[in-house]
């Protein structure tokens, strides 16, 4: 293999696995340090620079940095570090940050934006575009701003004051709201001759299922993200005691959980794949049996059953998952008689489509064979260089980290844009790397490796949790608590550097290394070298870093996989060949 | 720095017949200076045991004092030890091993502890082949009163504050080798390849077995004019062959190239495998190794490998024909059968 190039900065980026993971990048080990040093504010704002919703994020993030966390893969039964709880640690414990708040230059820049639905992929558009002295007027059809985060995510897992204090950092920056404003035309907005128009209105049409029945059963059918809605917005305040919940993402288990609270009493969620398929993250599912829901796996929904005019409940045919050898799925049905489940309300959560009715389409805007407007993946420009999409506008459904993700590359080429400057000219991430060394033996990292399981998040009381829906359920990890687990993080971004020409292949590291990740061997290619490691390199998602030869014409190789950053391959090396040093990325917002 | 060892291994350390991984035969964390050479050897000795399968509990592993001394702690931390005096440790595993034959005798010692205040204890173990594994972390240099020339600082060496050696060296694996040693190898701290095998060898040898070690000493004698340097090892270093070892539960699946290689079958039933021997060494001719010894030291080269071994070794125990059950697990019955069994030997003897 040739020699890692350490200087390209994916290299060490991909060895911090949780910031990799990130849409947003978020310097994850960094907050978590701060978190366990008790300085909040400053872990907040680490957050807030990066992913905008440290408070909303902390409490609902999909959290795809967990199961990237390298601590959940150093042992069996070892589980990530609560990434996501422990920022909401910082969240509730900061102080009040609003002087640390980017300054808006009285000034203006003389460019005008419209920000196009109040989501968070807007939001961080605005965040960013404030700052550089923008004046931007922001539309939606809610009342506050939000977009899904209010209408969808149940208050008793967001309250809705974490929520108005987020938003209202960004709108307070003086943006213009223009709120209980449907946009029915784009042309109408793009008249308006802004300099730029960023389209970030979410997903926002559930989908259906158009089974026999559906016509009669008619007003005890809801769609799953309307009835969420309509439920946050107080239109809805009851449900039957028997309430069925088709789909299996995290849509119906907030479904299921909010109709626990509105007078459901036999909830179930009844959803077409096993168990193990389903969409929803593993905690909501927990979380939503955890207040008495069975989830029935393996039923496809056959047909509503109405006698006189009246919802009776649903016909299910039971199904068998059959795996062909790539993997693809089909249900394939068992022949056991249609199961029926009463039921007295119907909520479908199977799913949310893109829809554009208001975008004309002689704008210059083109729009592919799904009916979704071409966009470019990088700069999130559509063919109409003046209109930018982003969010689940963008590609389709996701999550909120990634609209804010899209928001921060959205903001650069709007920014790049109102400049006359391509769009194309990406600004390179800032990395620094940093030796942590502060005497022999000593760093400035805490380097101790801790032997705590994952602390689990604790919980107001089932009975009153579900007597009111407002009430949040999770109580957060307290400052003890916090301390603990933020102590689990390995600190995978304080980087093992290797300095070839101080070696003189002592071995000092490959005998103290405690997960067998060094190895002097002779070099070979990559799936040769392997397997002539330490231990066998099997994790192939994981880099190998390859020195350069050293006099025995040995290379070192490391195997980045399950390596624990403790730092001794450095302490026991008597040339400094080995160094801790502390990598941070940060991925270049705009006007930086 | 750190004082404790994280308890995490890696998720796929290979597991051996007792269903111990590596991480079973690990001791304390290492307090030597970073880089040491008897680090590396601790390491070997902790993976030879593993692959070998042995039970910690039937290894004892004795030392006197030096850096070497302390290393004992530092691997098999689950096995008995002794941290005896200076220079007498080959007296304790006497003791120990006439007492109970069953336990698996590994001893530590450094240059200083073997070759000048053990001196006269290290050459009475040697001719009585005591059953033993003697490893010798040879640095020329006491490491822990800060690097004086040791008795086996080659001459002409200079350590890193000091003077050329105006003295003539211990040369251990000769001095064995003249003592009737049965198993005599020298190997170097930085070549886990070479020694990890000899150490396996050695413990499967039934009697004596000598590994000279050179085990830089990176604080005081690792520098330039020094012979017991990382560097000077490395480029002066001569293997006498490499050494295969196969314990006896395996069966052999490699398959090597013709020409000059040899298999040795050991007391316990493993198989020694040597290939690419040195043509001018057999080792199993003690004039042959000892002319080769001589021959490489006089062209200035190290030689090591396995560099003697006597097949047909008879211990200590073998020798005295003592009991073959442990003398420890006698009772006053065995030891006094009675008036009857007295009568019956008197009997014999007129």
């Amino acid at each position: 293999m040739n020699p890692t190039d350490i200087k390209n900065p994916e290299y060490f980026h991909k060895v911090v696995d949780c910031q990799y993971a990130c849409p947003a990048h978020t310097p994850v080990p960094e907050y978590i340090r701060l978190i366990a040093a008790g300085r909040y504010d400053d872990a907040y704002m680490v957050n807030w620079e990066s992913n905008v919703f440290p408070g909303i994020l902390g409490r609902t993030c999909d959290r795809p940095c967990e199961p990237a966390c390298r601590r959940g893969r150093i042992a069996k039964g070892e589980e990530p570090v609560a990434i996501c709880r422990l920022k909401r640690v910082a969240a509730d414990n900061k102080a009040d940050i609003s002087a640390r708040l980017p300054q808006i230059p009285a000034q203006k820049n003389g460019k005008r934006i419209a920000l196009i639905g109040a989501g968070p992929a807007s939001l961080t558009v605005a965040r960013d575009l404030m700052p550089l002295g923008y004046d931007i007027d922001i539309y939606d059809n809610q009342f506050a701003g939000g977009g899904m985060m209010r209408s969808q995510i149940p208050s008793f897992r967001l309250p809705a004051s974490v929520l108005d204090e987020e938003v209202g950092y960004i709108l307070d920056m003086g943006v213009v709201t223009q709120f209980n404003t449907e946009v029915t035309s784009l042309k109408s907005v793009l008249d308006k001759d802004y300099d730029a128009v960023f389209v970030g209105t979410g997903a926002p049409r559930g989908k259906g299922l158009n089974l026999p029945g559906l016509e009669e059963a008619g007003k005890q059918v809801h769609i799953g993200i309307d009835w969420l809605a309509s439920v946050a917005f107080e239109h809805t305040t009851a449900i039957g005691r028997r309430v069925l919940v088709l789909g299996g993402g995290n849509t119906a288990m907030d479904c299921c959980r909010t109709s626990r609270r509105l007078g459901g009493e036999d909830v179930r969620v009844v959803v077409r794949s096993p168990f193990a398929d389903m969409k929803a993250s593993p905690w909501e599912k927990e979380d939503a049996m955890h207040e008495g829901i069975p989830i029935y796996d393996n039923h496809v929904p056959k047909e509503f059953v109405v006698e006189d005019g009246k919802l009776k409940g649903m016909h299910f045919e039971k199904v068998e998952a059959h795996y062909d050898e790539n993997g693809k799925r089909s249900l394939v049905p068992t022949g056991e008689d249609l199961v029926f489940m009463e039921a007295d309300d119907v909520l479908m959560a199977i799913g949310q489509d893109n829809a554009f009715p208001w975008v004309e389409r002689d704008l210059g805007i083109e729009f592919d064979n799904w009916d979704m407007p071409v966009v470019d993946k990088a700069t999130f420009q559509s063919t109409n260089p003046r209109v930018f999409f982003g969010g689940d506008a963008a590609f389709g459904p996701e999550n909120v980290i990634t609209a804010v993700a899209h928001g921060h590359q959205a903001a650069i080429s709007i920014d790049l844009f109102c400049k006359a400057e391509p769009v194309s000219n990406r600004p390179a991430p800032m990395t620094n790397l940093l030796s942590q060394k502060m005497g022999i033996h000593e760093w400035s990292y805490d380097n101790q490796i801790e032997n705590d399981k994952r602390f689990v998040v604790p919980m107001a009381p089932l009975e009153e949790t579900l007597r009111n829906r407002k009430l949040e359920v999770e109580l957060g990890f307290d400052v003890g608590t916090g301390f603990k687990e933020a102590e689990r993080c390995l600190n995978c971004d304080v980087q093992t550097v290797f300095d070839t020409p101080r070696c003189i292949e002592c071995d000092a590291c490959v005998d103290i290394c405690p997960t067998d990740c060094i190895s002097f061997v002779e070099n070979a290619e990559e799936t040769e070298l392997r397997t002539r490691l330490s231990a066998t390199a099997g994790n192939l998602a994981q880099d190998l870093y390859v020195s350069t030869e050293l006099p025995t014409r040995r290379v070192m190789v490391k195997d980045e996989n399950v390596c624990l950053h403790c730092g001794l391959c450095a302490e026991r090396c008597p040339t400094s060949a080995w160094d801790m040093q502390k990598f941070l990325y940060s991925v270049t917002k705009a006007g930086q | 720095m750190s004082y404790q060892l994280p308890k995490f291994r890696h998720p796929d350390l290979p597991v051996n017949t007792l269903g111990y991984t590596r991480a079973d035969y690990e001791g304390a964390i290492s307090t030597l200076c970073a880089g040491c050479g008897h680090d590396s050897i601790s390491g070997a000795i902790v993976r030879a045991c593993h692959e070998l399968a042995l039970e910690p509990h039937r290894i004892a592993k004795l030392s006197g004092i030096g850096c070497s001394s302390k290393a004992p702690t530092y691997f098999l931390g689950k096995s008995h030890g002794f941290n005896s005096v200076h220079g007498r440790m080959p007296s304790v595993v006497s003791g120990a091993n006439m007492a109970n034959r069953d336990l698996l005798y590994l001893g530590v010692s450094g240059d200083g502890d073997t070759a000048s205040i053990g001196m006269g204890q290290f050459a009475h173990a040697v001719r009585r082949n005591l059953n033993m594994v003697y490893i010798v972390m040879n640095n020329g240099c006491y490491g822990l009163t800060k690097g004086q020339d040791s008795a086996t600082a080659d001459a002409g060496s200079a350590s890193k504050k000091g003077d050329p050696n105006p003295f003539s060296a211990i040369d251990l694996p000769g001095l064995a080798l003249q003592l009737g040693a049965t198993f005599v190898a020298r190997s170097f701290s930085g070549d886990k390849g070479q020694l990890v095998p000899l150490i396996k060898a050695a413990i499967s040898h039934r009697g004596f077995a000598l590994i000279d070690v050179i085990s830089p000493c990176v604080t005081f004698n690792n520098n330039p004019g020094s012979t017991k340097s990382y560097d000077f090892v490395r480029e002066h270093a001569e293997a006498t062959g490499t050494v295969d070892f196969v314990p006896m539960r395996e069966e052999i699946t490699a398959s090597y190239p013709a020409g000059r290689t040899q298999d040795v079958t050991l007391h316990d039933g493993s198989v020694l495998h040597l290939e690419k021997l040195a043509p001018d060494l057999d080792p199993f001719d003690r004039v042959s190794a000892m002319v080769a010894l001589q021959k490489h030291s006089a062209e200035g080269q190290i030689l090591t490998g396995l560099i003697y071994m006597d097949k047909d070794s008879r211990d200590l125990h073998d020798v005295m024909e003592t009991s073959r059950r442990p003398l420890n697990s006698l009772t006053e019955e065995d030891l006094c059968p009675g008036d009857k069994v007295l009568a019956n030997i008197n009997a014999s003897l007129r």
